[in-house]
């Protein structure tokens, strides 16, 4: 089959890869009708991402048929119309049964690698680097889902693809990070990055109960679907001091919470922006924090940091004496999603919205290397990327 | 998880400081060379640098007793290498020993082992593959059993190795979960004994018996052990 792989920091290809195969009982094997490209993919892309490995296959944002399945998954049966979690959980550990899914403990055959790192290891992920198990990925025309009895979600036909796709990812993600918001009726949330996660934790604040969102971001085209699509309130980072914008829009107070969707690679016009790149640069640091250190600084007293966008290793000048000072939460982490597919396919089916909306591009495979580019340097008001692999 | 490792290491006989450096730094280039290659031929550096690294930490080279001691002489009061790990399991402790005790099922999630055999209701034949796949066998007795509680081993005189061990099962959680621990201890890498099975459990010992044990914990709870290619035993 034909399939996406990384073949090095900003190299992508198309290339040949044998056709997956049932390894364990409770498999399946997928053939993908509709798969994205996600901002998280650019991280592996720009070389973010450690224990990557030439050939692996990228993408976990998919959906598709049912083509085969394994020996104990009583839940799926060839012809099902799935969308498949990122995060790869057994539903069986004590993390699955307490809905942290994403810290599945079963699912990673390379725990170790994250244990080194992290002291214990999360979820194996789709296509998401060795230290995450290592999995090949859905930017492909097929892919084997492990656990498949506990993790894909049959989705109805009268639903296009374009509609339920994002299900895979970025909607619970977005609605994760909203809900870990801890929104009261009133409050205003402001939300650094709109980007696809940016916008769906806009939507999702509102569909929680928020009053007021705050979209911040420096591309026009962004900020736009936000104010038009999200019916937020927008701040362009590079014609406004952001700190101030909110004081001033919240009368003094702040934000009540703020998310992070931006992660490791912020960009940003201050001093400490450019401190930032300049030690990544140079391998002095792991990661460009500069929104979540603005985040922290802009959220009112006893308010929620919120943290979707991705980070990876040890943050320098991270203001941690202001988060204490202020009582703030901080809550963050891989999404648990399995917690959240049922019900924000219900919002979908009940028209409370329709996540087609932030889709810009719609690509064959083959096109997926050239699209990588465009999608990271925000070329042709390039929001969000669909592949269609047949 | 926790981890517990003690080294016991006779007193050094005189080397001077140049070999020592010499068997030190060889040692070191040659696991260094192993860990950039994930292979066999690394595992095999790896394993080769284990006597270069006795030799020049302890200023001997491995020595090679006769016969093996039995494991009262070699493992008696704390002498021996002890490793000591421990795993949670969302399951019941009934559930959790039955697995365990059935010997022959080892295998499964143990991944130096190639096979046991119940010989009787208290023995058994054990057959690990050693360094460069030559077979290591070792017949072994159950020295203590309460059930859903406690099982204790140790390997018998006329064996290939001395080891002994045992596992405790401790309810958790209020009883929904079992938290088991495992206690191993093997003759130092002085003897064939102690080198034969110091090279079964790699350079981390503790680690080894780590994956075993989270094998263990996902066969019991997920039904089955994640992989990304097949292969590989279950």
């Amino acid at each position: 089959m034909r399939a996406v792989c990384w073949e090095g920091t900003e190299q992508i290809r198309v290339e040949t890869v044998p056709d997956p195969v049932i390894i364990n009982p409770r498999d399946a094997i997928i053939k993908v009708t509709t798969t994205a490209i996600c901002g998280s993919d650019l991280h592996i892309y720009d070389g973010y991402i450690p224990t990557m490995e030439k050939g692996d296959v990228l993408g976990h944002e998919f959906m598709g048929e049912v083509v085969e399945v394994g020996r104990d998954n009583a839940r799926l049966t060839v012809g099902d119309r799935v969308v498949v979690p990122f995060t790869i959980a057994c539903g069986r550990c004590y993390f699955c049964k307490e809905q942290m899914w994403s810290l599945c403990d079963n699912s990673n055959p390379n725990a170790w690698m994250a244990e080194k790192l992290y002291g214990y290891s999360a979820s194996g992920l789709f296509g998401y680097s060795h230290m995450y198990g290592g999995y090949p990925g859905g930017q492909a025309e097929y892919v084997r889902v492990p656990f498949a009895d506990i993790g894909p979600l049959k989705v109805p036909d009268t639903l296009s693809d374009e509609q339920v796709l994002f299900l895979s990812d970025i909607f619970p993600t977005g609605y994760m990070a909203a809900e870990n918001c801890q929104i009261k009726s009133g409050d205003t949330v402001a939300v650094w990055g709109c980007g696809p996660v940016g916008q769906f934790a806009i939507k999702s604040a509102y569909l929680l109960g928020a009053e007021r969102v705050i979209a911040i971001d420096r591309f026009p085209e962004r900020l736009e679907l936000a104010r038009v699509q999200g019916h937020a309130e927008t701040l362009n980072y590079a014609d406004v001091d952001i700190p101030a914008a909110l004081r001033d829009l919240t009368g003094g107070q702040g934000p009540d919470a703020c998310i992070d969707a931006v992660g490791l690679e912020a960009h940003g016009t201050t001093l400490d922006a450019w401190y930032d790149r300049a030690k990544t640069s140079m391998f002095l640091a792991t990661d460009r924090p500069h929104a979540l250190r603005q985040a922290i600084g802009a959220c009112r007293k006893g308010g929620t940091v919120s943290i979707p966008g991705v980070y990876g290793g040890w943050l320098d000048k991270f203001p941690l004496g202001a988060a204490f000072a202020k009582g703030l939460t901080l809550k963050m982490g891989q999404t648990h999603m399995h917690k959240y597919m049922p019900r924000l396919l219900e919002h979908i089916e009940r028209g409370d919205i329709d996540p087609s909306f932030i889709i810009t591009h719609r690509i064959g495979l083959e096109e997926a290397p050239a699209m990588y580019r465009t999608f990271r340097d925000k070329h042709d008001s390039c929001i969000k990327v669909v592949i269609k692999p047949s | 998880m926790i981890r517990h490792l003690e080294y016991e290491s006779s007193p050094s006989a005189s080397l001077s400081e140049i070999e020592a450096c010499l068997a030190l730094s060889s040692a070191a280039l040659l696991l260094i060379v192993a860990a950039t290659r994930r292979s066999t031929f690394g595992a095999g550096l790896a394993i080769a640098s284990a006597p270069l690294l006795y030799r020049g930490i302890t200023g001997q080279w491995p020595m090679v007793p006769d016969s093996p001691d039995d494991t009262q002489a070699a493992l008696g009061g704390d002498r021996g290498v002890h490793v000591r790990e421990s795993v949670r399991l969302e399951c019941s402790i009934s559930d959790a020993y039955r697995f365990w005790r059935r010997l022959e099922d080892l295998p499964r999630f143990m991944s130096h082992l190639r096979s046991v055999t119940q010989t009787s209701d208290r023995q058994s034949h054990w057959i690990a593959a050693g360094p460069a796949g030559i077979a290591v066998e070792w017949d072994a007795e159950i020295i203590t059993e309460e059930e859903n509680r406690t099982l204790a081993w140790r390997s018998l005189p006329g064996s290939d190795i001395v080891t002994a061990g045992s596992v405790n099962f401790e309810p958790v959680r209020g009883g929904r979960s079992t938290e088991l621990r495992v206690h191993l201890q093997y003759a130092p890498p002085a003897g064939r004994a102690g080198a034969l099975i110091a090279s079964l459990f790699g350079r981390e010992p503790s680690q080894t018996i780590r994956e075993d044990l989270r094998h263990f914990k996902q066969l019991l709870e997920a039904g089955e052990m994640p992989r990304t290619t097949a292969g590989t035993k279950e």
